[in-house]
Protein backbone atom coordinates (compact mmCIF):
# COMPACT_ATOMS: atom_id res chain seq x y z
CA UNK A 1 0.00 0.00 0.00
CA UNK A 2 1.28 3.44 -0.86
CA UNK A 3 0.05 6.95 -0.33
CA UNK A 4 0.06 7.71 -4.07
CA UNK A 5 -0.57 5.78 -7.27
CA UNK A 6 2.25 3.86 -8.95
CA UNK A 7 3.19 6.57 -11.43
CA UNK A 8 3.45 9.22 -8.73
CA UNK A 9 5.43 6.89 -6.47
CA UNK A 10 7.79 5.99 -9.33
CA UNK A 11 8.43 9.67 -10.11
CA UNK A 12 8.92 10.40 -6.43
CA UNK A 13 11.24 7.48 -5.75
CA UNK A 14 13.24 7.86 -8.97
CA UNK A 15 12.72 11.44 -10.07
CA UNK A 16 13.91 12.50 -13.52
CA UNK A 17 15.75 15.73 -14.28
CA UNK A 18 16.92 16.53 -10.76
CA UNK A 19 19.45 19.34 -10.55
CA UNK A 20 20.23 22.70 -11.96
CA UNK A 21 21.36 23.59 -15.50
CA UNK A 22 24.53 25.66 -15.61
CA UNK A 23 24.03 28.95 -17.45
CA UNK A 24 20.35 28.26 -18.09
CA UNK A 25 18.37 30.22 -20.64
CA UNK A 26 15.61 30.54 -18.10
CA UNK A 27 15.28 30.02 -14.37
CA UNK A 28 12.09 30.18 -12.36
CA UNK A 29 11.28 29.64 -8.72
CA UNK A 30 7.88 29.36 -7.20
CA UNK A 31 6.59 28.95 -3.65
CA UNK A 32 8.68 29.17 -0.50
CA UNK A 33 9.59 26.86 2.35
CA UNK A 34 7.24 28.90 4.51
CA UNK A 35 4.33 27.72 2.38
CA UNK A 36 5.54 24.15 2.61
CA UNK A 37 6.86 23.78 -0.90
CA UNK A 38 9.13 25.49 -3.33
CA UNK A 39 10.16 24.56 -6.84
CA UNK A 40 13.02 25.79 -8.97
CA UNK A 41 13.12 25.00 -12.68
CA UNK A 42 15.96 25.77 -15.07
CA UNK A 43 15.60 25.40 -18.85
CA UNK A 44 17.80 25.32 -21.93
CA UNK A 45 16.16 26.65 -25.11
CA UNK A 46 17.54 26.35 -28.66
CA UNK A 47 17.27 28.82 -31.57
CA UNK A 48 14.00 27.29 -32.71
CA UNK A 49 12.57 28.18 -29.31
CA UNK A 50 12.39 24.56 -28.35
CA UNK A 51 13.08 23.44 -24.77
CA UNK A 52 15.98 21.03 -25.09
CA UNK A 53 16.62 20.48 -21.41
CA UNK A 54 14.96 21.14 -18.08
CA UNK A 55 15.97 20.42 -14.51
CA UNK A 56 14.33 20.95 -11.16
CA UNK A 57 15.09 21.34 -7.49
CA UNK A 58 12.15 20.99 -5.15
CA UNK A 59 11.48 21.43 -1.46
CA UNK A 60 8.24 19.63 -0.83
CA UNK A 61 6.26 16.49 -0.25
CA UNK A 62 6.13 13.37 -2.39
CA UNK A 63 3.63 14.74 -4.85
CA UNK A 64 5.55 18.02 -5.25
CA UNK A 65 8.67 16.08 -6.22
CA UNK A 66 6.70 13.76 -8.52
CA UNK A 67 4.97 16.75 -10.16
CA UNK A 68 8.36 18.41 -10.76
CA UNK A 69 9.76 15.26 -12.30
CA UNK A 70 6.74 14.72 -14.54
CA UNK A 71 6.45 18.38 -15.55
CA UNK A 72 10.12 18.65 -16.56
CA UNK A 73 9.79 15.38 -18.51
CA UNK A 74 6.80 16.82 -20.33
CA UNK A 75 8.34 20.14 -21.36
CA UNK A 76 11.60 18.69 -22.67
CA UNK A 77 11.15 18.64 -26.44
CA UNK A 78 8.23 21.07 -26.39
CA UNK A 79 8.33 24.47 -28.03
CA UNK A 80 8.16 27.36 -25.59
CA UNK A 81 4.62 28.06 -26.80
CA UNK A 82 3.57 24.49 -26.08
CA UNK A 83 5.16 24.57 -22.65
CA UNK A 84 3.25 27.74 -21.81
CA UNK A 85 0.11 25.88 -22.69
CA UNK A 86 0.88 23.11 -20.22
CA UNK A 87 -1.79 23.29 -17.53
CA UNK A 88 -1.54 21.77 -14.10
CA UNK A 89 -4.42 19.53 -15.10
CA UNK A 90 -2.34 17.95 -17.85
CA UNK A 91 0.43 17.27 -15.34
CA UNK A 92 -2.07 15.68 -12.97
CA UNK A 93 -3.54 13.57 -15.78
CA UNK A 94 -0.12 12.37 -16.84
CA UNK A 95 0.56 11.40 -13.22
CA UNK A 96 -2.65 9.38 -13.20
CA UNK A 97 -4.21 11.69 -10.62
CA UNK A 98 -3.24 13.27 -7.31
CA UNK A 99 -5.21 13.32 -4.06
CA UNK A 100 -7.39 16.49 -3.93
CA UNK A 101 -5.26 18.10 -1.22
CA UNK A 102 -2.18 17.67 -3.42
CA UNK A 103 -3.46 19.18 -6.66
CA UNK A 104 -1.71 22.31 -5.48
CA UNK A 105 1.67 20.66 -6.20
CA UNK A 106 0.87 20.49 -9.90
CA UNK A 107 -0.11 24.16 -9.85
CA UNK A 108 3.28 24.90 -8.36
CA UNK A 109 4.96 23.06 -11.26
CA UNK A 110 2.90 24.93 -13.84
CA UNK A 111 3.88 28.25 -12.25
CA UNK A 112 7.55 27.35 -11.91
CA UNK A 113 7.66 26.50 -15.62
CA UNK A 114 5.97 29.79 -16.52
CA UNK A 115 8.45 31.63 -14.31
CA UNK A 116 11.39 29.98 -16.05
CA UNK A 117 9.96 30.87 -19.46
CA UNK A 118 9.26 34.41 -18.27
CA UNK A 119 12.92 34.69 -17.33
CA UNK A 120 13.92 33.34 -20.76
CA UNK A 121 11.57 35.72 -22.56
CA UNK A 122 12.85 38.70 -20.60
CA UNK A 123 16.46 37.75 -21.27
CA UNK A 124 15.98 37.19 -24.98
CA UNK A 125 13.39 39.92 -25.62
CA UNK A 126 10.59 37.56 -26.66
CA UNK A 127 6.89 37.98 -26.15
CA UNK A 128 4.38 35.17 -25.82
CA UNK A 129 0.61 35.31 -25.60
CA UNK A 130 0.84 32.62 -22.93
CA UNK A 131 2.75 34.97 -20.63
CA UNK A 132 0.24 37.77 -20.81
CA UNK A 133 -0.62 38.97 -17.32
CA UNK A 134 1.78 36.50 -15.74
CA UNK A 135 3.53 37.83 -12.67
CA UNK A 136 6.44 35.62 -11.57
CA UNK A 137 6.51 37.33 -8.19
CA UNK A 138 2.83 36.86 -7.44
CA UNK A 139 2.25 35.45 -3.98
CA UNK A 140 1.61 31.78 -3.87
CA UNK A 141 -1.99 31.02 -3.10
CA UNK A 142 -2.06 29.73 0.44
CA UNK A 143 -5.35 27.99 0.11
CA UNK A 144 -3.90 25.03 -1.58
CA UNK A 145 -6.91 22.86 -1.89
CA UNK A 146 -9.47 25.21 -3.29
CA UNK A 147 -7.90 25.87 -6.65
CA UNK A 148 -8.09 24.04 -9.89
CA UNK A 149 -9.36 20.88 -8.37
CA UNK A 150 -10.65 18.19 -10.62
CA UNK B 1 12.35 -6.38 4.16
CA UNK B 2 12.13 -6.14 7.92
CA UNK B 3 9.70 -3.54 9.13
CA UNK B 4 10.96 -1.13 11.77
CA UNK B 5 8.07 0.48 13.56
CA UNK B 6 8.95 3.78 15.25
CA UNK B 7 5.48 5.20 15.70
CA UNK B 8 4.40 3.81 19.06
CA UNK B 9 2.65 7.08 19.90
CA UNK B 10 0.28 6.53 16.99
CA UNK B 11 -0.59 3.09 18.24
CA UNK B 12 1.08 -0.07 19.50
CA UNK B 13 0.90 -3.69 18.43
CA UNK B 14 -1.26 -5.72 20.81
CA UNK B 15 0.87 -8.02 22.95
CA UNK B 16 0.26 -11.75 22.55
CA UNK B 17 -0.65 -12.25 26.20
CA UNK B 18 -3.26 -9.54 25.77
CA UNK B 19 -4.78 -11.15 22.69
CA UNK B 20 -4.83 -14.49 24.49
CA UNK B 21 -6.98 -13.11 27.29
CA UNK B 22 -9.29 -11.34 24.86
CA UNK B 23 -10.22 -14.19 22.55
CA UNK B 24 -12.42 -16.22 24.96
CA UNK B 25 -14.60 -13.14 25.42
CA UNK B 26 -15.64 -13.40 21.77
CA UNK B 27 -16.35 -17.11 21.69
CA UNK B 28 -16.88 -18.65 25.12
CA UNK B 29 -17.56 -15.90 27.63
CA UNK B 30 -19.78 -14.09 25.16
CA UNK B 31 -22.48 -13.27 27.69
CA UNK B 32 -23.72 -9.78 28.33
CA UNK B 33 -22.19 -8.70 31.66
CA UNK B 34 -25.58 -7.31 32.68
CA UNK B 35 -27.22 -10.74 32.35
CA UNK B 36 -27.95 -12.75 35.45
CA UNK B 37 -27.11 -16.28 34.28
CA UNK B 38 -23.67 -17.78 34.55
CA UNK B 39 -22.15 -16.81 31.18
CA UNK B 40 -23.24 -13.23 31.91
CA UNK B 41 -21.87 -13.30 35.43
CA UNK B 42 -18.63 -14.72 34.13
CA UNK B 43 -18.34 -11.82 31.70
CA UNK B 44 -19.09 -9.45 34.58
CA UNK B 45 -16.22 -10.99 36.50
CA UNK B 46 -13.86 -10.34 33.57
CA UNK B 47 -15.10 -6.78 33.37
CA UNK B 48 -14.44 -6.13 37.04
CA UNK B 49 -10.98 -7.70 36.91
CA UNK B 50 -10.10 -5.37 34.04
CA UNK B 51 -11.38 -2.42 36.07
CA UNK B 52 -9.20 -3.42 39.01
CA UNK B 53 -6.14 -3.71 36.79
CA UNK B 54 -6.62 -0.33 35.13
CA UNK B 55 -7.34 1.25 38.53
CA UNK B 56 -4.15 -0.22 39.93
CA UNK B 57 -2.02 1.26 37.15
CA UNK B 58 -2.96 4.77 38.30
CA UNK B 59 -3.51 3.98 42.01
CA UNK B 60 -7.25 4.62 41.83
CA UNK B 61 -10.24 2.72 43.27
CA UNK B 62 -11.90 0.36 40.75
CA UNK B 63 -15.20 2.25 41.15
CA UNK B 64 -13.45 5.38 39.91
CA UNK B 65 -12.75 3.79 36.48
CA UNK B 66 -15.43 4.03 33.75
CA UNK B 67 -14.74 2.35 30.45
CA UNK B 68 -15.37 4.21 27.20
CA UNK B 69 -15.07 3.49 23.50
CA UNK B 70 -11.71 5.30 23.19
CA UNK B 71 -9.55 8.07 24.59
CA UNK B 72 -11.42 10.57 22.47
CA UNK B 73 -14.72 9.67 24.13
CA UNK B 74 -13.15 10.11 27.57
CA UNK B 75 -11.97 13.59 26.54
CA UNK B 76 -15.36 14.52 25.08
CA UNK B 77 -17.18 13.16 28.11
CA UNK B 78 -15.18 15.06 30.68
CA UNK B 79 -15.48 18.42 28.93
CA UNK B 80 -19.14 18.09 27.99
CA UNK B 81 -20.09 16.33 31.21
CA UNK B 82 -18.49 18.87 33.54
CA UNK B 83 -19.69 21.79 31.43
CA UNK B 84 -23.21 20.43 31.65
CA UNK B 85 -23.04 19.67 35.37
CA UNK B 86 -21.60 23.05 36.34
CA UNK B 87 -23.16 25.39 33.80
CA UNK B 88 -25.02 27.23 36.51
CA UNK B 89 -21.79 27.83 38.38
CA UNK B 90 -19.79 29.18 35.46
CA UNK B 91 -18.96 28.92 31.78
CA UNK B 92 -15.20 29.21 31.69
CA UNK B 93 -12.80 26.37 30.83
CA UNK B 94 -9.01 26.55 30.73
CA UNK B 95 -6.88 24.30 28.55
CA UNK B 96 -3.62 24.62 26.62
CA UNK B 97 -2.70 25.33 23.01
CA UNK B 98 -0.97 21.96 22.65
CA UNK B 99 -3.84 19.62 23.52
CA UNK B 100 -4.92 16.76 21.28
CA UNK B 101 -7.77 17.51 18.87
CA UNK B 102 -10.06 15.41 21.08
CA UNK B 103 -9.79 18.27 23.59
CA UNK B 104 -9.36 21.25 21.26
CA UNK B 105 -12.25 20.45 18.95
CA UNK B 106 -14.54 19.67 21.89
CA UNK B 107 -13.59 23.05 23.38
CA UNK B 108 -14.41 24.74 20.07
CA UNK B 109 -17.76 23.00 20.12
CA UNK B 110 -18.42 24.23 23.66
CA UNK B 111 -17.46 27.77 22.62
CA UNK B 112 -20.25 27.66 20.04
CA UNK B 113 -22.61 26.77 22.87
CA UNK B 114 -21.82 29.72 25.07
CA UNK B 115 -18.76 28.53 26.95
CA UNK B 116 -15.62 30.59 27.15
CA UNK B 117 -12.30 28.80 26.71
CA UNK B 118 -8.79 30.06 27.54
CA UNK B 119 -5.98 28.33 25.66
CA UNK B 120 -2.79 28.64 27.69
CA UNK B 121 0.53 29.15 25.92
CA UNK B 122 3.54 26.93 26.42
CA UNK B 123 7.15 28.07 26.71
CA UNK B 124 9.76 27.24 24.07
CA UNK B 125 10.43 23.89 25.77
CA UNK B 126 6.75 22.98 25.62
CA UNK B 127 5.62 23.52 29.22
CA UNK B 128 2.52 25.16 30.67
CA UNK B 129 3.38 27.23 33.73
CA UNK B 130 1.39 27.05 36.97
CA UNK B 131 1.67 30.87 37.20
CA UNK B 132 -0.04 31.26 33.83
CA UNK B 133 -2.80 28.95 35.01
CA UNK B 134 -3.16 30.89 38.26
CA UNK B 135 -3.52 34.11 36.29
CA UNK B 136 -6.15 32.66 33.97
CA UNK B 137 -8.54 31.37 36.65
CA UNK B 138 -11.66 33.47 37.15
CA UNK B 139 -14.79 33.24 39.29
CA UNK B 140 -16.55 31.57 36.37
CA UNK B 141 -13.89 28.88 35.79
CA UNK B 142 -15.36 25.39 36.15
CA UNK B 143 -12.70 23.11 34.68
CA UNK B 144 -9.01 23.01 33.84
CA UNK B 145 -7.82 20.42 31.30
CA UNK B 146 -4.08 20.06 30.67
CA UNK B 147 -2.60 16.99 29.03
CA UNK B 148 -0.03 14.98 30.96
CA UNK B 149 2.18 14.08 27.99
CA UNK B 150 2.02 15.77 24.63
CA UNK B 151 1.52 13.46 21.67
CA UNK B 152 3.86 15.29 19.28
CA UNK B 153 6.80 16.43 21.37
CA UNK B 154 6.36 14.18 24.42
CA UNK B 155 6.81 16.86 27.05
CA UNK B 156 5.54 15.91 30.52
CA UNK B 157 3.57 18.73 32.11
CA UNK B 158 3.89 19.57 35.82
CA UNK B 159 0.43 18.12 36.49
CA UNK B 160 0.77 17.99 40.28
CA UNK B 161 1.59 21.70 40.47
CA UNK B 162 -1.10 22.64 37.94
CA UNK B 163 -3.74 20.56 39.72
CA UNK B 164 -2.81 22.20 43.03
CA UNK B 165 -3.47 25.63 41.52
CA UNK B 166 -6.91 24.56 40.32
CA UNK B 167 -7.71 22.93 43.64
CA UNK B 168 -6.77 26.08 45.57
CA UNK B 169 -9.52 27.84 43.61
CA UNK B 170 -11.99 24.97 43.97
CA UNK B 171 -11.84 24.24 40.25
CA UNK B 172 -12.00 20.69 38.86
CA UNK B 173 -8.90 19.42 37.07
CA UNK B 174 -8.69 16.96 34.17
CA UNK B 175 -5.64 15.54 32.48
CA UNK B 176 -5.51 13.69 29.16
CA UNK B 177 -3.07 10.92 30.01
CA UNK B 178 -3.49 8.92 26.80
CA UNK B 179 0.19 9.31 25.92
CA UNK B 180 1.35 9.23 29.53
CA UNK B 181 -0.24 5.96 30.56
CA UNK B 182 2.36 3.22 30.72
CA UNK B 183 5.13 5.70 29.95
CA UNK B 184 5.28 7.76 33.12
CA UNK B 185 4.27 6.66 36.63
CA UNK B 186 0.78 7.94 37.45
CA UNK B 187 -0.56 8.10 40.98
CA UNK B 188 -3.90 9.88 41.18
CA UNK B 189 -3.66 10.31 44.94
CA UNK B 190 -0.34 12.05 44.65
CA UNK B 191 -1.31 14.13 41.61
CA UNK B 192 -4.55 15.38 43.11
CA UNK B 193 -6.47 15.39 39.83
CA UNK B 194 -10.22 14.84 39.41
CA UNK B 195 -10.36 13.20 35.97
CA UNK B 196 -7.95 11.27 33.74
CA UNK B 197 -8.46 10.13 30.15
CA UNK B 198 -6.83 6.88 29.06
CA UNK B 199 -6.71 4.69 25.98
CA UNK B 200 -5.73 1.03 25.59
CA UNK B 201 -4.10 1.11 22.16
CA UNK B 202 -1.11 3.14 23.29
CA UNK B 203 -0.14 0.54 25.90
CA UNK B 204 -0.11 -2.62 23.77
CA UNK B 205 -3.84 -3.12 24.18
CA UNK B 206 -6.58 -3.07 21.54
CA UNK B 207 -7.94 -0.03 19.67
CA UNK B 208 -11.42 1.23 20.42
CA UNK B 209 -11.37 1.09 24.20
CA UNK B 210 -10.53 3.77 26.73
CA UNK B 211 -11.43 4.87 30.22
CA UNK B 212 -12.18 7.93 32.26
CA UNK B 213 -11.00 8.09 35.85
CA UNK B 214 -13.57 10.02 37.87
CA UNK B 215 -12.42 10.85 41.39
CA UNK B 216 -15.04 9.73 43.87
CA UNK B 217 -17.36 12.68 44.39
CA UNK B 218 -16.21 14.75 41.39
CA UNK B 219 -19.19 16.30 39.61
CA UNK B 220 -19.83 15.26 36.05
CA UNK B 221 -22.94 14.47 34.03
CA UNK B 222 -23.38 11.57 31.64
CA UNK B 223 -22.38 11.85 28.01
CA UNK B 224 -23.73 8.57 26.66
CA UNK B 225 -27.38 8.07 27.61
CA UNK B 226 -29.06 4.68 27.63
CA UNK B 227 -28.82 1.56 29.75
CA UNK B 228 -27.48 1.25 33.25
CA UNK B 229 -23.97 0.05 32.45
CA UNK B 230 -20.88 1.33 34.24
CA UNK B 231 -22.86 2.10 37.42
CA UNK B 232 -25.29 4.15 35.30
CA UNK B 233 -22.52 6.52 34.28
CA UNK B 234 -21.76 5.32 30.77
CA UNK B 235 -24.46 3.55 28.79
CA UNK B 236 -23.85 0.91 26.15
CA UNK B 237 -23.12 -2.80 26.26
CA UNK B 238 -19.48 -3.17 27.14
CA UNK B 239 -16.80 -3.95 24.55
CA UNK B 240 -15.90 -6.98 26.61
CA UNK B 241 -12.91 -8.34 24.72
CA UNK B 242 -11.55 -4.81 24.36
CA UNK B 243 -11.95 -4.03 28.03
CA UNK B 244 -10.41 -7.33 29.08
CA UNK B 245 -7.51 -6.59 26.74
CA UNK B 246 -7.14 -3.13 28.25
CA UNK B 247 -7.02 -4.70 31.71
CA UNK B 248 -4.34 -7.20 30.72
CA UNK B 249 -2.31 -4.50 28.97
CA UNK B 250 -2.56 -2.36 32.13
CA UNK B 251 -1.33 -5.26 34.25
CA UNK B 252 1.63 -5.91 31.95
CA UNK B 253 2.39 -2.21 31.88
CA UNK B 254 2.30 -2.01 35.67
CA UNK B 255 4.72 -4.93 36.05
CA UNK B 256 7.00 -3.69 33.28
CA UNK B 257 6.94 0.06 33.84
CA UNK B 258 10.49 0.66 35.06
CA UNK B 259 12.05 -1.67 32.50
CA UNK B 260 9.91 -0.13 29.73
CA UNK B 261 10.97 3.40 30.62
CA UNK B 262 14.62 2.35 30.82
CA UNK B 263 14.49 0.44 27.52
CA UNK B 264 12.74 3.23 25.63
CA UNK B 265 14.75 6.14 26.97
CA UNK B 266 18.04 4.35 26.29
CA UNK B 267 17.11 3.70 22.66
CA UNK B 268 15.55 7.12 22.18
CA UNK B 269 18.65 8.84 23.53
CA UNK B 270 20.84 6.72 21.31
CA UNK B 271 18.69 7.65 18.32
CA UNK B 272 19.10 11.36 19.02
CA UNK B 273 22.84 11.07 19.65
CA UNK B 274 23.36 9.20 16.40
CA UNK B 275 21.21 11.61 14.43
CA UNK B 276 23.19 14.55 15.78
CA UNK B 277 26.48 12.82 15.03
CA UNK B 278 25.58 11.86 11.48
CA UNK B 279 23.17 14.47 10.18
CA UNK B 280 23.91 18.21 10.18
CA UNK B 281 21.27 20.94 10.55
CA UNK B 282 18.88 19.16 12.86
CA UNK B 283 17.01 20.35 15.92
CA UNK B 284 15.05 18.56 18.59
CA UNK B 285 11.69 20.09 19.51
CA UNK B 286 10.65 20.17 23.16
CA UNK B 287 12.64 19.63 26.31
CA UNK B 288 14.85 16.52 26.38
CA UNK B 289 14.22 15.94 30.05
CA UNK B 290 10.70 15.63 31.42
CA UNK B 291 9.81 13.87 28.19
CA UNK B 292 7.98 10.70 27.13
CA UNK B 293 10.72 8.02 27.25
CA UNK B 294 10.16 6.91 23.67
CA UNK B 295 9.53 10.26 21.96
CA UNK B 296 11.91 12.13 19.70
CA UNK B 297 10.67 15.01 17.58
CA UNK B 298 13.26 16.32 15.15
CA UNK B 299 13.27 19.07 12.52
CA UNK B 300 15.49 18.50 9.48
CA UNK B 301 16.35 21.80 7.82
CA UNK B 302 15.79 22.44 4.08
CA UNK B 303 13.53 19.45 3.41
CA UNK B 304 9.92 18.45 3.89
CA UNK B 305 8.59 15.87 6.32
CA UNK B 306 6.26 13.85 4.13
CA UNK B 307 9.04 13.23 1.62
CA UNK B 308 11.23 11.92 4.46
CA UNK B 309 8.37 9.72 5.69
CA UNK B 310 7.75 8.23 2.25
CA UNK B 311 11.40 7.41 1.61
CA UNK B 312 11.73 5.84 5.08
CA UNK B 313 8.57 3.84 4.39
CA UNK B 314 10.19 2.54 1.21
CA UNK B 315 12.83 1.07 3.54
CA UNK B 316 10.22 -0.40 5.88
CA UNK B 317 10.62 2.30 8.51
CA UNK B 318 7.41 3.73 9.97
CA UNK B 319 7.44 7.24 11.47
CA UNK B 320 5.06 10.17 11.39
CA UNK B 321 5.47 13.76 10.34
CA UNK B 322 5.59 16.13 13.26
CA UNK B 323 3.43 18.50 11.39
CA UNK B 324 0.46 17.66 9.25
CA UNK B 325 1.69 17.64 5.68
CA UNK B 326 2.31 21.21 4.82
CA UNK B 327 1.34 20.86 1.20
CA UNK B 328 -2.03 19.46 2.08
CA UNK B 329 -5.08 21.25 3.26
CA UNK B 330 -4.22 20.55 6.88
CA UNK B 331 -2.84 23.29 9.03
CA UNK B 332 0.71 22.99 10.31
CA UNK B 333 1.12 21.60 13.79
CA UNK B 334 -0.37 23.86 16.42
CA UNK B 335 2.04 22.28 18.90
CA UNK B 336 5.19 23.28 17.03
CA UNK B 337 3.61 26.66 16.39
CA UNK B 338 2.96 27.14 20.12
CA UNK B 339 6.58 26.21 20.79
CA UNK B 340 7.70 28.96 18.45
CA UNK B 341 9.35 26.61 15.94
CA UNK B 342 9.89 28.59 12.70
CA UNK B 343 7.57 27.50 9.90
CA UNK B 344 10.49 26.56 7.67
CA UNK B 345 11.72 24.05 10.23
CA UNK B 346 8.20 22.91 11.08
CA UNK B 347 7.72 21.57 7.57
CA UNK B 348 10.65 19.20 7.96
CA UNK B 349 9.65 17.63 11.24
CA UNK B 350 9.50 13.92 12.01
CA UNK B 351 8.20 12.24 15.16
CA UNK B 352 9.93 9.00 16.13
CA UNK B 353 8.60 6.90 19.01
CA UNK B 354 10.39 3.79 20.15
CA UNK B 355 8.66 1.08 22.15
CA UNK B 356 9.00 -2.34 23.75
CA UNK B 357 9.77 -4.14 20.49
CA UNK B 358 12.40 -1.67 19.28
CA UNK B 359 15.95 -3.05 19.33
CA UNK B 360 19.38 -1.47 19.49
CA UNK B 361 20.05 -2.73 15.99
CA UNK B 362 16.87 -1.03 14.74
CA UNK B 363 18.28 2.31 15.81
CA UNK B 364 21.54 1.71 13.91
CA UNK B 365 19.61 0.71 10.80
CA UNK B 366 17.23 3.65 11.01
CA UNK B 367 19.99 6.23 11.32
CA UNK B 368 21.89 4.66 8.45
CA UNK B 369 18.87 4.90 6.17
CA UNK B 370 17.80 8.27 7.55
CA UNK B 371 21.10 9.96 6.85
CA UNK B 372 20.96 8.79 3.22
CA UNK B 373 17.34 9.87 2.85
CA UNK B 374 18.02 13.31 4.30
CA UNK B 375 21.12 13.81 2.16
CA UNK B 376 19.22 12.79 -0.96
CA UNK B 377 16.32 15.15 -0.33
CA UNK B 378 18.67 17.99 0.53
CA UNK B 379 20.46 17.48 -2.76
CA UNK B 380 17.11 17.81 -4.45
CA UNK B 381 16.12 20.92 -2.50
CA UNK B 382 16.50 24.49 -3.75
CA UNK B 383 16.69 25.63 -0.12
CA UNK B 384 20.18 25.82 1.31
CA UNK B 385 19.80 28.07 4.32
CA UNK B 386 21.63 30.91 2.61
CA UNK B 387 18.41 32.54 1.52
CA UNK B 388 17.68 33.91 4.95
CA UNK B 389 14.44 32.03 5.56
C1 LIG C 1 -3.02 12.90 23.78
C2 LIG C 1 -4.09 12.07 23.14
N1 LIG C 1 -5.36 12.22 23.52
C3 LIG C 1 -6.34 11.49 22.98
C4 LIG C 1 -6.10 10.57 21.98
C5 LIG C 1 -7.24 9.81 21.39
O1 LIG C 1 -7.29 8.50 21.82
P1 LIG C 1 -8.11 7.42 20.98
O2 LIG C 1 -7.32 7.14 19.76
O3 LIG C 1 -8.24 6.22 21.87
O4 LIG C 1 -9.43 8.02 20.68
C6 LIG C 1 -4.78 10.39 21.55
C7 LIG C 1 -4.49 9.40 20.50
O5 LIG C 1 -4.01 9.68 19.42
C8 LIG C 1 -3.75 11.17 22.12
O6 LIG C 1 -2.49 11.04 21.72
Amino acid sequence: MALYNETVMEHFMNPHNVGEIENPDGKGTYGSPVCGDMMQITIKVDEEEKIVDAKFKTFGCGSAIASSSMATDMIIGMSVEEALDLSNKKIVDELGGLPPAKIHCSVLAEHAIKSAIYDYATKYGKTYAGLEGFDPDAEEDHHHDDIEEE
Amino acid sequence: MKQIYLDYSATTPVKEDVVKEMIPYYTEVYGNPSSLYSVGLEAKQGLELARERVAKLINAQPAEIRFTSCGTEADNWVLEGVADALKNKGNHIITSKIEHHAILHTCEHLEKNGFEVTYLDVDSEGFVSPEALEAAIKDTTILVSIMMVNNEIGTIQPIKELAAVAKAHGVLFHTDAVQALGNVPIDVKDLGVDFISMSAHKIYGPKGVGALYIRKGARINNYMHGGGQEARKRAGTENMAGIVGFGKAAELSMNNLDAHIEHCSTLRNKLWEKIQAEIPHVQVNGSMDKRHPGNLNVSFDYIEGEAILLLLDAHGICVSTGSACSSGSLAPSQVLEALGVPVTKMNGTIRFTVGDFTTDEDIDNVVEVLSKVVARLREMSPVTGKEGW
